[in-house]
């Protein structure tokens, strides 16, 4: 049964649009998906590899810009964008990885951080690249309905997940791990650490960029401050997978969950929706402090502390 | 070089200079962090923007001196660090969890809320201190009258570096000369041997976080009267600070005072020749090039020099 869970969930998933839910309940439902697919490509460079990255929004971003880019210069479709943000993303994993790999832990978390800066503020002042500031406008929609939109990232999500999942029971997987535990150790083994953390960086910016060009397509309007921002692109995908569970294959999709509804539920309660950071800044601490290996990580812990409960009252 | 070229190149260098002495004071902060606790306080530019709204209240309400209000704004921030330390990030540290890195997530949270409570209180308005000498300057030419070039000294600007290098010399005689100084620097060496050897560790890291914030909270103060404030003004500075303690190299303090004058000159050009919004990007391109070419930064440098090969 266990083995097929996945299967049945993507049924499910599949015939959700065909019950005829509202606009509004469909956008909520893309966004939770595509934010499970950069958690997904997050979780595999560092959940698994233990590369934690700050600057994520650097592959969103390229993503992103690769489908506006296409559609502002060359005059074609966005979708394109999809398989050539693998491309465009693959090039600047290559870049980040060669420059950014070289450090450890902290250091490398710090390294991808200005990343993702330099990398909006060269799309900020690029103006005649990239519209600057402006930004990017797609003047005509694919389609008016979310349907499609749905279909669309829910496949992303599959293959994302199919990915990750062959990714991580096979030899790779192992040596990601090995790399986390242990760096030198790993080394001394044979590994080739530099090798393994690229290619867990290379998957991970390919996912990451596929969203972003998807999301350049969904949303129709990008700028730099948008996708390359550090607190809602970089740091929420670090959340996602913090509050779902590190290192596990439905923490992602979990913390996606609880993070977008969560961000909609605090949108809608009226003068609480500027404090949206302090809560979520809040949830941050809280989890890392009581649930540092996330909902899904650390499920038995949660599991017995309400049976604890019960069998006192 | 024509008369002009060099009075821009000039003038250019000495804001360069004078940009870096604050640089390197917020850098220090940081780099005194890492390098006893081994942690990296993404939270840094978010402790200076407490520091800097603790001198803007401090002015609006009672009209008290910016540089006055470091008095106020330092011992605050000192105790907020302290407070951070002893009840957020120390019990991190015990907690076991898959990623080391669960405590500069942490402090990431911490700036987030810092920066939003900011913005609730004080709204995301740019606000000022408009000191009465904001706009004064010393100019070559009253000096020396047939100078060839006219340079000019803003005098906001002296003085925050004055103060900037003052406080830096007293964190120098801080670390060098007191007992509790050299029992800081001996954790930061080695903190199992400097456990052995009866220092309070624990005691010594609720005590640099605080005197990091300390620092920071002074350098906010030096930043406002020639500067704005905005809630989000935070992260730029941490940044900023994170690239002097990468150039400086990690943990130490003179290579962080080099590494912030480099930082402040190099910006100051880019400023000038290339173009005010491309000044961030040369931030960076040090950044990368240091990465790439002296991994150990200005610190490995002077060792090398100092022991040879």
């Amino acid at each position: 049964m266990k083995k097929y869970l996945p299967l049945v969930i993507l049924a499910l998933l599949a015939v959700l649009p065909v019950i005829g839910l509202s606009s509004y309940v469909m956008h909520i439902l893309i966004l939770v998906v595509m934010w499970s697919v950069i958690g997904m490509a997050w979780n595999l460079l560092s959940g698994y590899c233990g590369q934690v990255s700050f600057g994520h929004a650097a592959f969103f971003g390229v993503g992103a810009y690769t489908a506006g880019i296409l559609y502002l210069k060359l005059g074609i479709s966005g979708w394109w964008g999809l398989p050539l943000s693998l491309v465009a993303s693959v090039v600047f994993a290559l870049a980040i990885g060669f420059i950014c790999l070289r450090l450890r832990g902290p250091y490398f978390a710090l390294a991808t951080l200005a990343m993702g800066v330099i990398l909006r503020i060269t799309a900020e002042n690029l103006t005649g690249f990239t519209g600057g500031d402006l930004g990017i406008m797609l003047r005509e929609r694919s389609w008016i309905g979310k349907t499609n939109y749905y279909y669309i990232i829910l496949s992303l999500a599959a293959v994302s997940y199919w990915l990750v999942k062959i990714v991580t029971e096979s030899k790779l997987g192992y040596y990601f791990v090995a790399i986390r535990e242990d760096q030198d150790a790993a080394e001394s083994l044979g590994i080739d650490t530099t090798l393994y953390k690229t290619i867990a960086l290379v998957l991970s910016a390919m996912l990451t960029g596929l969203a972003g060009a998807f999301y350049m397509n969904y949303m129709g309007y990008i700028d730099p401050k948008v996708v390359f921002a550090l607190h809602d692109i970089s740091i929420v995908a670090i959340m996602v997978v913090m509050v779902g569970g590190v290192a596990t294959f439905w923490g992602p999709t979990v913390g996606s969950l609880i993070m977008v509804l969560l961000a909609e539920l605090i949108r809608n309660v009226p003068r609480l929706g500027t404090a949206h950071q302090t809560l979520f800044g809040i949830l941050l601490i809280v989890i890392i402090i009581f649930l540092p290996n996330g909902i899904v990580g650390d499920f038995g812990k949660i599991k017995r502390l309400f049976v604890r409960e019960a069998a006192r009252s | 070089m024509s008369a002009v070229q060099t009075e821009v190149l000039l003038q250019t260098l000495i804001s360069g200079l004078l940009l870096g002495g604050l640089y390197a004071l917020i850098g220090i902060g940081m780099t005194i962090i890492m390098g006893v606790m081994k942690i990296i306080n993404l939270a840094h530019g978010e402790l200076m923007m407490v520091g800097m709204y603790i001198a803007y209240v401090l002015f609006a309400a009672f009209n008290i001196d910016p540089y006055l209000s470091i008095a106020v704004a330092a011992p605050a921030l000192f105790l907020l660090g302290i407070a951070l330390q002893k009840y957020l990030i120390n019990p991190v540290m015990k907690v076991d969890s898959i990623l080391p890195e669960n405590q500069v997530i942490l402090t990431v949270g911490i700036g987030m809320v810092l920066a939003n409570l900011a913005t609730i209180i004080f709204q995301s308005d740019y606000r000022q201190t408009p000191v009465s000498y904001g706009t004064k300057a010393w100019y070559l030419r009253d000096l020396w009258k047939d100078s060839p070039v006219d340079l000019s000294l803003s005098m906001p600007w002296s003085v925050s570096f004055a103060f900037a290098v003052a406080i830096t010399g007293g964190l120098w005689f801080f670390l060098t000369k007191t007992d509790m100084g050299k029992s800081i620097r001996a954790t930061a060496q080695d903190n199992d041997a400097a456990l052995l050897m009866g220092v309070n560790v624990g005691k010594m890291r609720v005590f640099t976080f605080g005197l990091g914030s300390a620092l920071v909270g002074a350098a906010g103060c030096l930043l406002i009267p020639i500067y704005y404030i905005y809630p989000d003004i935070g992260g730029q500075f941490t940044l900023i600070s994170f690239v002097i303690t990468i150039l400086g190299g990690l943990g130490s303090t003179v290579g962080a005072i080099i590494g912030g004058l480099v930082l402040g000159l190099f910006e100051s050009l880019t400023a000038t020749y290339i173009g005010m919004g491309w000044a961030p990007v040369g931030r960076f391109v040090i950044f990368v090039a240091v990465l790439i070419f002296i991994p150990g930064g200005v610190a490995s440098l002077l060792k090398s020099r100092k022991f040879g090969k």
